[in-house]
């Protein structure tokens, strides 16, 4: 059987998004969360909209059953946003749950059932001590299999990493250097969980050690810095602390709506013309360990659908969970070639924000945070305002955004989510 | 033992007996640790147990300080870390297990491709709630 190519029964375009500020919030729970991402969205709409105009929500969230003890977070969010009686989804697919809750969208809209949907997604992930949420995440992976043999998130990755490095020669500074470049994005973000470019940190420690009396660290530079384990000590080896995302807060949603009406809302919609969703193996399936095979097909899929090429593309977020994470989605985007091209690519600058393909430029998960239901749906927030110029301080000014892209990645591999957006 | 079903379950009371089993397709032959009750290479649903001989080699490995509860109860944490790993087992397929006997404090010096031989050892379940994760279970490892 052939297949026929993939494509939307109409056009889609975004003409809203917001976000909640990132970060560790004690104060609100999910609801309130995804009403400030509901608000700054509709702040967002040039024109306005009428919010009754709305016939569908889809909200990704990925274990408030765990943090809250809470489900339903679809009905909830409607009703705290004001508006049931429209229909509403939860939708969780570990870290991909806002991703897929907005393609999720966009096939109701391009279907012809509607006409305008709020897609996005929540997560109050603070609640819990460490460990348990560790548990917590760590459902996201094979209970049976992996979880059981003693595995956590930043170890799986960190057995990526270990493989990569093997088959590769990938250094740990090449890892390394990927979270510095994050951070110096996510320094100009003001809505991220760490605005603080690593250098910023560790400046603050020396701070605080003078302060205090202790002895000051003389580091020559931020590597250097990094390579203390008093200060950036080893999560699951080769992991360290500043090789993985925080524990956030977060919100963020979208109004999508069918493109023959979306000039009544602005006259700078983004387009979405291209999305891709593929599933995975548990890892030790797989029949390679350096990179995604889900994301590699989700993103096949989008560019088909788009009918362009990864080199077509002037930016992208993709999902830096770990630094290794980075590594591997930008060769799975066909941006780099897997291995050293792809390894090296932060630390030679290609990937910075006025580099060839800035990747990332809203700090990435690394930085802004990742809360983990909302993390799809910040993305597409942040190419929404950076193809719409509206990016401030963290603004890509080198090239003119015409087409991005958003890569998530829901657990390690086992969901992959491809979106791409267009600017006409 | 084709009375056996390919459940979780029966792979686990397999590790209570100190066994390593695997499905194996009845169709195609292919090989499936963790077994599958379904061969997803021809679809057939027709499959049998066999034993693997435990051998294997190290192909991806972690060392975590902070692990997840089953594992702080096991006593281990950051003064005490333990090795995760990905192992590949002589006849073929791939799984995740914890590994005994590398040098943990000194991961620099763990080598991909070390020879392993699968052990089993006993912890406590892994469950939100307390009652069921007190439950002790047999775990495959594997040891240098």
């Amino acid at each position: 059987m052939t297949r026929r190519k993939r494509r939307f029964g109409r056009g889609v375009a975004i003409v809203g998004a917001g976000m909640s500020p990132f970060g560790i919030r004690p104060d609100v729970t999910n609801r309130e969360l995804f009403t400030e991402a509901f608000l700054d969205m509709g702040n967002s709409v040039d024109r306005g909209f009428d919010p009754k105009e709305i016939e569908a929500l889809y909200v990704g969230n990925c274990g408030a059953e765990m943090w809250e003890s809470q489900s339903v977070m679809g009905a909830l969010c409607a009703d705290v946003t004001g508006l049931t009686p429209r229909p509403a989804l939860k939708i969780e697919d570990a870290c991909a749950s806002s991703s897929v809750a907005v393609r999720e969208g966009i096939i109701g809209i391009a279907s012809g059932i509607y006409d305008m949907v709020l897609a996005g997604g929540t997560e109050k992930m603070s609640v819990l001590p460490t460990n348990w949420t560790t548990m917590a995440l760590a459902c996201g992976s094979d209970t049976t299999y992996e979880s059981s043999a003693g595995f956590t998130f930043p170890g799986l990755y960190a057995s990526m990493a270990t493989a990569h490095m093997e088959k590769y020669g990938t250094t740990h500074d090449d890892l390394l250097r990927v979270a510095i470049k994050n951070h110096s994005n996510g320094a100009l973000n003001p809505k991220a969980h760490f605005p603080k470019t690593i250098k910023d940190v560790m400046n603050m420690r020396i701070a605080k050690a003078k302060e205090k009396g202790k002895s000051v660290p003389s580091w020559a530079d931020e590597m250097e810095f990094l390579h203390d384990p008093r200060y950036n000590p080893v999560i699951a080896w080769p992991n360290t602390l500043f090789d993985c995302c925080p524990v956030t807060d977060g919100a963020a949603c979208i109004l999508l709506v069918a493109e023959e009406i979306s000039k009544n809302f602005t006259d700078t919609p983004i387009y979405i013309i291209g999305s891709g969703q593929a599933s995975g193996h548990n890892l030790h399936d797989r029949e390679t360990l350096t990179s995604i095979p889900a994301a590699k097909i989700a993103a096949q899929q989008a560019y088909e659908m788009a009918d362009i090429s990864p080199q077509d593309i002037k930016i992208a977020e993709v999902h830096d969970c770990f630094t290794i994470a980075e590594v591997m989605a930008i060769a799975d985007l066909g941006f780099f070639k897997e291995g050293k091209e792809a390894a090296t690519a932060a630390g030679e600058g290609k990937t910075a924000r006025d580099g060839v393909k800035p990747i990332n430029v809203s700090g990435g998960l690394k930085c802004k945070g990742h809360p983990v239901g909302a993390t799809g749906a910040a993305q597409t927030v942040e190419i929404f305002q950076q193809m719409r110029g509206e990016a401030g301080a963290r603004q890509v000014t080198n090239m003119d955004i015409n087409l991005a892209l958003n890569h998530n990645i829901g657990a390690h591999g086992t969901t992959a989510v491809v979106q791409i957006y267009e600017r006409r | 033992m084709k009375e056996i079903p390919f459940t979780i379950a029966s792979f686990e009371n397999f590790l209570k007996e100190k066994k390593l089993m695997a499905s194996r397709c009845n169709k195609c032959s292919a090989l499936w640790l963790p077994p599958r009750p379904i061969c997803i290479k021809c679809r057939s649903d027709e499959l049998k147990w066999v034993e693997l001989n435990g051998k294997g080699k190290l192909v991806a490995f972690t060392v975590i300080g902070v692990g997840p509860i089953p594992m702080i109860d096991a006593g281990y944490n950051r003064d005490n870390p333990y090795c995760a790993g990905i192992v590949e087992v002589e006849e073929g397929p791939r799984i995740s297990a914890q590994i005994l006997g590398v040098d943990v404090v000194h991961p620099e010096n763990i080598k991909i491709g070390t020879p392993l031989t699968a052990d089993f050892v006993e912890r406590g379940s892994w469950h939100f709630v307390e009652e069921l994760a007190k439950e002790r279970k047999m775990y495959l490892v594997f040891r240098v």
